[in-house]
């Protein structure tokens, strides 16, 4: 598929959200500074695993917020390209950027495969169809050799960026994984707010209209899909070279759940939600650690809670006290 | 006998009957499925979850009690409906009228909750349940070996099965409930009390999952995580067969079930991806699933 053929939209006026508002402007002004000193304040590889799971929050809410597609697979993605990572710099040497490339490309390309079958059902058809393709995934990572099935990939080398700089120390790789997520989430920024964002969004809200004004939905709604697994897989990716491991935690189905819990929490549709969700629910698991199971409990009272109460998130309730978008 | 491009007949019974028993749970529990789906449009995500409550109640019966497998068959799907019943009343209820995904996290996060609260109770290492002293043993058929207890959970699964599809396909409150899943309002002003109807069928959704584990109970162990994988093959199940009928929703379990007993004995290494596979190929032909309604 060329983009030229996902970008009909003929007489297509320029969408109002084109430039960045001042307010988020601002917000994401504070959070690159705090962001910056924040490994003089907590441990880095915390700060690390938030910043991945919030640009993999992010990159599901692109699918779930604006292309209003709910996949309970996206472990797939981000366990996937995990693998492929840790496989890359471990076994064939690469250096951490071509590493994180290749693992959010096989990402893509699991994407652009699930996706095809997946857009042919809608609604819980669909969130079913994604599950039961990323429990498929988890067998074969469970089976495939190159995985190393229960025990994962472990101890993967950090090496050098570009074969220069070592980020060996959690200090270095902090600001090589910071400028990773933040490129990532801003990245997801622009295509929420570019035309094509706005042809998701009419496509969410009235899908026969939009066919009738003539979209081809169905390549939007496989664009926006592999668009958000292949930032699902930087996430992955990225994580794998912070913990240098990939293992079947990443691929399993709680892990898909896990992500549509911080979306939730935080706010579906809202573009600092997921960073907020991501934040509260590792920042959770992380002083919870010793409570065991109690954990999951509080994680389905959280998505019980939230769906019965709660719907619109944290930054959605924030969002509409201020009367702006967030 | 004779051999069967050289798998000996023993074997590939063997797996039939594995596939077999795999299908009826599989048949049971997207009967569930397909009859929650057909009133209330949601996908019931917490009915692995329930599937382990059934197990688990039994177990309880049992030790705690001592209740045996007889009357559990009984009591524990009642127990377990009732669970059901209450979690339609205090959260379901309140969803009807939003997107039906809402269902879906809602009964996920109640999946969560019951699983957590028995992996922090019972730990994931499995509990035994002995089959009953009335179906131990096993028959000689000259072929292969059926052990009694493996063949009852075929024969009260069919029981159960076709009873389902009796009741809803030929009676009379079958009629007012395939009158309602077209047409709720207009079947309302008939002076049918509808919610009533969706409370009661959630219930018996749900029953139907914990009866499916009060029969899983003697065959695998006991363990919080037992429904937790079962339930997505059973989703892949329900979206090959399409939840458009009933009958579909048992055919395509039982099918299934069998087609993996046999990938088990030629291709071992595709056992646990074949459903998926299945589904992917389901996908690409007939995507609305082969019992399903296009719509």
């Amino acid at each position: 598929m060329s983009v030229s053929d996902i970008q009909p939209a003929p007489n297509e006026r320029r969408p109002a959200t084109a430039g960045m508002p001042k307010l988020h402007m601002a917000i994401f002004a504070v959070l690159f500074v705090l962001l910056a000193v924040l490994p003089l304040l907590v441990y880095p590889v915390f700060a690390m695993k938030v910043m991945c799971f919030a640009l993999f929050a992010a990159a599901f809410n692109l699918l779930l917020g604006f292309g209003g597609l709910l996949s309970f697979g996206h472990a797939a993605y981000f366990g996937g390209a995990s693998y492929v990572a840790a496989h890359a710099s471990k076994v064939w040497g690469w250096t951490p950027e071509t590493s994180i490339l290749v693992g959010t490309l096989a990402a893509a390309l699991l994407g652009l495969l699930i996706g095809s079958l997946a857009i042919r059902r809608q609604g819980i058809y669909f969130a079913m169809v994604t599950l039961a393709f990323a429990q498929m995934f988890y067998f074969f990572a469970l089976q495939a050799d190159f995985t190393g099935g229960e025990d994962g990939i472990q101890s993967v080398p950090r090496g050098s960026l570009f074969g220069i700089f070592p980020v060996d120390s959690n200090e270095a790789l902090y600001y090589l994984v910071l400028a990773v997520t933040f490129g990532g989430i801003l990245f997801l920024y622009r295509i929420v707010h570019s035309p094509f964002g706005q042809v998701l969004k009419a496509i969410r809200e009235n899908e026969p209209r939009a066919i009738s004004l003539g979209y081809r939905v169905n390549r939007y709604k496989l664009m926006v899909f592999v668009l958000s697994a292949a930032f699902a897989g930087l996430a992955g990716a990225t994580k794998s070279q912070v913990f240098q491991l990939a293992s079947l935690t990443d691929v399993h189905w709680s892990m898909s759940g896990e992500v549509v819990l911080m979306t939730l929490l935080g706010g579906v549709g809202t573009v600092f939600g997921p960073l907020l969700g991501a934040t509260i629910v590792v920042t959770m698991q992380n002083y919870l650690a010793s409570m065991g199971a109690w954990v999951t409990v509080i994680q389905g009272v959280i998505f019980v809670l939230g769906v019965l109460l709660f719907r619109e998130g944290i930054v959605g309730v924030i969002s509409r006290w201020i009367k702006r978008p967030l | 006998m004779f051999d069967l491009l050289g798998i000996p007949p023993q074997v590939l019974m063997g797996q039939l009957l594995l596939g077999l028993i795999n299908g009826s749970f599989y048949a049971v529990l997207s009967l569930g499925l397909a009859v929650i789906f057909g009133l209330l449009n949601i996908i019931n995500f917490s009915h692995g979850a329930q599937y382990m409550l059934g197990a688990f109640v039994a177990w309880m019966l049992l030790e705690y009690l001592g209740i045996n497998y007889w009357w559990a068959l009984i009591l524990v799907p009642v127990i377990v409906g009732a669970t059901g019943i209450i979690l339609e009343k205090l959260a379901l209820r309140r969803l009807y009228h939003l997107d039906h995904l809402y269902g879906l996290l809602l009964t996920f996060g109640v999946a969560l909750i019951i699983q957590g609260l028995f992996r922090n109770y019972y730990g994931i290492s499995g509990l035994p349940y002995s089959i009953p002293d009335q179906l131990s043993g096993g028959q000689n058929l000259g072929f292969m070996f059926l052990p009694n207890y493996r063949g009852w959970v075929v024969v009260a699964s069919v029981i159960v099965c076709f009873g389902t599809w009796f009741v809803i396909e030929k009676t009379r409150l079958g009629a007012y409930l395939r009158a309602a899943t077209e047409n709720p309002t207009l079947v309302g002003a008939f002076g049918i009390n509808v919610p009533l109807m969706i409370m009661l069928t959630y219930g018996f959704g749900v029953a139907l999952a914990g009866f499916a584990g009060v029969l899983a109970a003697p065959i695998y162990s006991v363990n919080p995580n037992m429904g937790a994988d079962l339930i997505i093959v059973v989703f892949a199940v329900v979206v090959i067969g399409g939840m458009g009928s009933i009958m579909g929703a048992i055919v395509t379990g039982f099918g299934l079930g069998v087609i993996e007993g046999l990938t088990k004995v030629f291709y071992p290494a595709g056992s646990a991806v074949v459903i998926f596979v299945i589904m992917a190929i389901v996908l690409m032909i007939k995507p609305e699933g082969l019992f399903g309604r296009n719509n």
